[in-house]
């Protein structure tokens, strides 16, 4: 079932291409087909799993040796947090399809290609439970949404393209180490050479290397997870990326690509390396926090409508690495619940600035409103303004929206972990109200000057762009009020890959960052009770710091 | 009723649901019956439930309604759970009244305007989110509605947007409010870590059942964050004046009588962490004094009319956290309720003049427009009803509920303790006097009969909510004696520690009419103190006060310049530098390398030559 969801999806994209050579129309409705078929497989696997998705059972998929003398197999699995994030993937890839109806007329079958092929590679990460098989999808996902910038994009699309290129390609070939020093050292202690991940975390019991040799090749994971999330300081191929994108590729990048970078993190380096992660985790806080106000002060300072929305995502993704690194599963959930949010929030906020920047033929805000003979916007769109309000406000965590949840757990569960980091990162609220406000502003409710509304030609949302603002908007308020069903399918399995706090218990290692703390990992949150480990700032900024790796 | 109270709140919001969807294709007659009826069903409900509860009245059991499990993570369950009990009934009750009246009369204000039902759809969802956050049986419900009611009053504020400073306003009254709100979010994370739990009243017996004082202190100090920022009082007021700039039902609803008092609400809800806290009790007591008196004083100097009105609302809001910071927990609120049948009453008779007037808001030029007849006519009711809600306003002794609400606040700050608390209430009393009626004096004072006249379509939309809100503005004050012991079941009662001479029982009475007759004598039209008066408004600090205080340029130079500096900073993201450079240096490479590429043999033979001789040089040397 979840091989052949991946290869609807790939041969999707290849009879899209075949179909647009006879006519545009056809890319887009064999693109919606596929995505038909992935959404349909899906529902029966759900179904019929449901049970033992509930309690944070695998569903086994396909196994298949591919090079078996290197212990490489094909191996598709899912448990709840694949379900929901390929879920993520196909509602993403309907609204990309959409979203990209009217405003790709040039090389339409191509273009389908590319996209089809990006959400297979997004897919495969989400269900590869082979080391070797996952950085195979990784890079898969790479390569189109290259092109899909490179070919489609807008003004600085060549510098953009390379840019996002090279620093998720730089950050890969530091994982594929990482996944290599896995395979060697698990190889070497056990004498079984194997690239399947269910063997290499069963194994971590009797542990295939020491402390020091682990916080390096966790290092490796976390920077590749790090520059595709992104966390600050990596951020900055985002904005560019984002921007110079045609709408469908801001759609995937923010809503899909940016998840697989937590997803990584909470898959693979918190059961992988408990140790590390606890010694790394303040330092993780305090980029968490870093990102989240740098990237709200840099979202209000923008005039491109398309790079505040961009900016706002380097915010939010802040949020998710410090509830990955809180170590409690109510912090954790708040990441999960988190991510699926901005996935449809900032989706949504694409597809508005895409659809936007169609009509008014600019997406410098104080322009936009010259397309309607300098009325404000709001006035002449209605449909289109109150669509993008509502997504603003998911985007500032107005609670109501999914986004409140996932913030309200993450900085909740920070605060049983680091009240500094918490009450620091609050302070991303107030700035996130004051970049949606100015951009709710700036986009709909500003004009240049009073004319008459007279041989105004620009339109509102049509019947198509409002059925799936509709959903959308149904999507992220079912979130906001009643995610209770989402956190059913994941909350199980985010439980089972926090850290242990006994693998984490002092005495085991010694610390990596003199002076600083390890953040200690916590099942039952209310007896988490702020026994404070020294903060994240304490850690990164604390007097005679050092790296020292190795012991 | 019991199972159905749900629908109080519920109405209103699928009365939201349904214009937001459908609002452009109806006629105007139709948004007016869906936005207003919606109101009114939701107000039969709380008018059932209130009969029911009262009737199967058992010693304040509240009735308690679980809707659904809103999430549940390891270690804190949520859910949407409603709670009524006097106090959330009380609450729900005078909202869902107030906000009837007030939308009753919207469909006669906002007649005719191009977005009457977007209007009437977010007016529909601040009372659905109002009424959320009043009905609340879990803090984090209450804090949705919370901030549902913020957004509303962004909506509202920035109503007609076509006005820059409108949305500027709006923006303002947003954020302000949000530092408030995020302060109480933190009181949040630290309630549900140290007790487990965000039901309210779970959550009051576990804080009441911790020994350790410091805790309760620091949450209610947070939790007072969030009332000061919703509630426009210091440090967080500067955000009210400006809101005015919304159209006045709005102005009558949000900002007046309903919104901006949920901060007295939250406090009184949330009284378990409060009495715990003496430290968090003397700083609400001290923030409503100061704010008081503060605002009395900018009131004195306003001249837009619905900026005195708010600089007054700002100032009753005072006495109602210094009334729950001195431990009269029950007075505030039933100064709240006054406060709101007077409040609105007022704004919405100012709101019938100032429409009268096309949109002018300047006392001076109201009276000018009024007596030179270049104006539509006004009705008779708002004279009258501005002269009613004035003297309510202004504590107008025996015969205004606005005086035995009031008069019970400063008498508990007396015998309570606090002395200065008290001297600046008074003090706030004999300016209240003052300034409600400098404007009353200046707009209407001489005006004939000739002026006043029943013309116009749909006055009977003025006129039901106008004499409706009179007579209570009036006769509320009498049932001070139910409401009191009502409410005392669910807010804690202090025990007097002071006797109350004669002095300080008749001082809150006499001194707003010495307030009245300064006023009389500074503004009416044959004023004989016209040397005071203009030495008043020339004084130096006038501009000063007319401005607030000062706290709008105080936070513009202390915050939003240096943030607004950061982003300039930091526009072009300056850690791309680092990667730039990296880029740089690559391509200089490239340069270089690529230049050497000159296809020259000569110059490869160097080359080759130059290299080989430092080879062999490093040989021999190493």
């Amino acid at each position: 079932m979840l091989a052949l969801l991946i290869a609807a999806l790939l041969a999707g994209g290849l009879l899209a291409w075949m179909a647009g050579r006879v006519k545009p129309l056809y890319a887009r409705l064999v693109s919606l087909a596929s995505l038909a078929a992935a959404a349909a497989l899906w529902a029966v696997t759900f179904a019929l799993n449901i049970s033992s998705l509930g309690k944070g059972q695998f569903i086994s998929g396909f196994k298949a040796a591919w090079i078996p003398q290197i212990g490489v197999n094909i191996h598709f699995a899912a448990d709840g947090l694949s379900m929901a994030f390929v879920a993520l993937t196909i509602v993403l890839g309907v609204v990309a399809v959409f979203s990209s109806w009217s405003e790709i007329e040039e090389r339409t079958g191509f273009f389908h290609f590319n996209l089809m092929w990006v959400l297979a590679g997004v897919a495969g990460v989400f269900l590869s439970f082979d080391m070797f098989l996952f950085y195979f999808f990784w890079e898969m996902m790479l390569i189109p949404m290259y092109f899909l910038i490179a070919v489609w994009g807008h003004e600085k699309k060549t510098y953009a393209s390379i840019k996002f290129f090279i620093f998720t390609q730089a950050s890969g070939l530091l994982m594929l180490m990482s996944i290599l020093a896995l395979f060697y050292f698990h190889g070497r202690a056990t004498g079984n050479f194997t690239f399947d991940y269910f063997t290499l975390l069963a194994d971590k019991a009797k542990p295939y290397f020491g402390a020091g040799t682990a916080f390096i090749v966790m290092l490796g994971f976390f920077t590749a997870f790090a520059v595709k999330l992104p966390a600050f300081p990596f951020h900055s191929w985002l904005p560019d990326a984002h921007t110079e994108a045609p709408t469908a590729g801001s759609i995937v990048l923010a809503g899909l690509l940016l998840k697989t970078g937590g997803y990584g993190l909470i898959r693979f380096v918190l059961p992988f390396f408990p140790d590390a992660s606890a010694r790394f985790a303040p330092v993780a806080l305090a980029l968490g926090v870093a990102g989240v106000l740098y990237g709200a002060v840099l979202a209000f300072a923008q005039q491109d409508l398309k790079r505040l929305i961009a900016d706002t995502s380097i915010s939010h993704m802040g949020f998710v690495l410090i509830g990955i690194y809180a170590l409690n599963p109510v912090a954790l959930n708040g990441a999960f619940i988190e991510m699926i949010a901005h996935g449809i929030s900032t989706g949504m906020l694409f597809f508005i600035a895409g659809t936007l920047a169609g009509r008014v033929g600019t997406r410098d805000m104080s322009r936009m409103s010259k397309a309607a003979n300098g009325l404000p916007l709001w006035s002449v769109m209605p449909r289109l303004g109150s669509v993008g309000i509502i997504f603003a406000l998911a985007s500032m965590g107005l609670p109501g929206t999914g986004n409140f949840v996932g913030e309200f757990l993450a900085l909740l569960g920070a605060f049983a972990s680091s009240p500094v980091i918490a009450i620091t990162g609050s302070l991303g609220l107030i700035a996130a109200t004051a970049y949606s406000l100015r951009m709710i502003r700036k986009a709909f409710f500003e004009g240049s000057k009073p004319t008459e509304p007279a041989g105004v030609r620009i339109t509102d949302f049509n019947a198509r762009e409002a059925a799936v603002s509709a959903v959308m908007i149904l999507a992220i308020v079912w979130l906001g009020v009643y995610p209770q069903p989402v956190i059913n399918t994941a909350g199980p399995v985010l439980a089972r890959l926090i850290p242990t706090s006994a693998s984490a218990a002092p005495g085991r290692q010694a610390g990596y960052i003199p002076g600083g703390g390890a953040v200690q990992p916590c099942h039952n949150f209310t007896k988490c009770s702020l026994k404070t480990t020294p903060s994240g700032f304490a850690a990164v900024f604390g007097k005679g710091t050092k790296w020292a790796p190795g012991n | 009723m019991e199972n159905l109270f749900f629908l109080i709140p519920a109405l209103p919001i699928l009365g939201f649901i349904a214009l937001a969807l459908f609002g452009r294709r109806m006629s105007a007659g139709a948004i007016r019956t869906m936005g207003v009826g919606s109101i009114g069903f939701s107000l039969l409900c709380a008018l059932a439930s209130a009969g029911q509860f009262l009737n199967a009245f058992q010693a304040g059991r509240p009735w308690v309604q679980t809707l659904w499990q809103w999430f549940a993570v390891p270690g804190l369950a949520v859910s949407v759970s409603l709670k009524l009990d006097s106090l959330s009934l009380i609450m729900a009750l005078v909202v869902v009244f107030v906000s009837f009246l007030i939308h009753v009369y919207s469909a006669w204000y906002m007649d005719g305007d191009e977005e009457y039902g977007r209007f009437f759809a977010w007016m529909n969802l601040f009372t659905g989110a109002m009424l959320t956050l009043v009905l609340a049986g879990d803090i984090l419900l209450l804090y949705l509605g919370w901030e549902g009611v913020g957004l509303c009053s962004y909506l509202l504020i920035g109503f007609w947007y076509k006005e820059p400073a409108n949305a500027r306003a709006a923006i303002k009254a947003f954020i302000v409010t949000r530092v408030g709100d995020t302060a109480f979010l933190i009181g949040l994370f630290l309630i549900a870590l140290k007790t487990g739990t965000l039901d309210i009243a779970q959550a009051s017996t576990s804080i009441g059942a911790m020994k350790a004082s410091g805790l309760p202190t620091l949450i209610a100090m947070l939790l007072l964050g969030g009332a000061v920022g919703k509630s426009a009082q210091l440090p967080l007021q500067t955000w009210l004046p400006d809101a005015m700039a919304g159209p006045t039902p709005v102005s009558a609803l949000i900002h007046a009588a309903t919104m901006v008092t949920a901060g007295v609400y939250l406090i009184a809800r949330m009284n378990a962490f409060f009495v715990l806290s003496p430290v968090a009790m003397e700083a609400v007591a001290a923030i409503g004094a100061l704010t008081l008196f503060l605002a009395a004083v900018s009131a004195l100097f306003q001249t837009d009319i619905k900026r005195m009105l708010a600089y007054s609302t700002m100032s009753q809001i005072g006495y109602m956290f210094l009334g729950l910071g001195v431990g009269a927990w029950s007075a505030s609120l039933f100064h709240f309720m006054t406060h709101a049948f007077f409040k609105a009453l007022l704004f919405m008779s100012a709101g019938v003049i100032i429409k009268a007037m096309h949109e002018e808001h300047d006392i001076f030029k109201i009276r000018k427009k009024l007596l030179s007849g270049t104006a539509f006519p006004v009705p008779p009711i708002a004279f009258w009803s501005f002269l009613t809600g004035g003297a309510a306003l202004a504590a107008l002794p025996f015969i205004t509920s606005g005086a035995y609400s009031k008069d019970m606040i400063i008498s508990g700050a007396w015998t309570s303790g606090h002395v200065w608390v008290w001297a600046l209430a008074l003090a706030g009393s004999f300016l209240t006097g003052l300034y409600t009626f400098r404007v009353f004096f200046t707009v209407f004072a001489g005006t004939g009969q000739s002026v006043y006249s029943f013309g116009g379509k749909r006055n009977l939309l003025v006129l039901i909510p106008l004499a409706v809100l009179s007579v209570f503005s009036v006769v509320a004050g009498y049932i001070k004696s139910n409401i009191i012991p009502f409410l005392g079941m669910v807010l804690p009662a202090v025990a007097p520690v002071k006797g109350e001479p004669f002095i300080v029982y008749i001082a809150p009475m006499l001194l707003p009419l010495i307030g009245i007759a300064l006023a009389w004598l500074l503004y009416s039209p044959r004023a004989k103190a016209t040397a005071l008066k203009a030495w008043a408004e020339a004084a130096p600090l006038s501009g000063f006060f007319l401005r607030g205080w000062d706290f709008d340029r105080l936070y513009d130079f202390l915050i939003i310049r240096p943030y607004k500096f950061a982003g300039r900073l930091i526009q072009t993201d300056p850690v791309d530098l680092i990667y730039s450079l990296i880029a740089v240096i690559s391509g200089l490479f490239h340069f270089v390398l690529g230049t050497s590429q000159t296809g020259k043999i000569r110059l490869y033979a160097a080359l080759i030559g130059i290299g080989t001789a430092i080879i062999i040089t490093w040989a021999v040397l190493f």
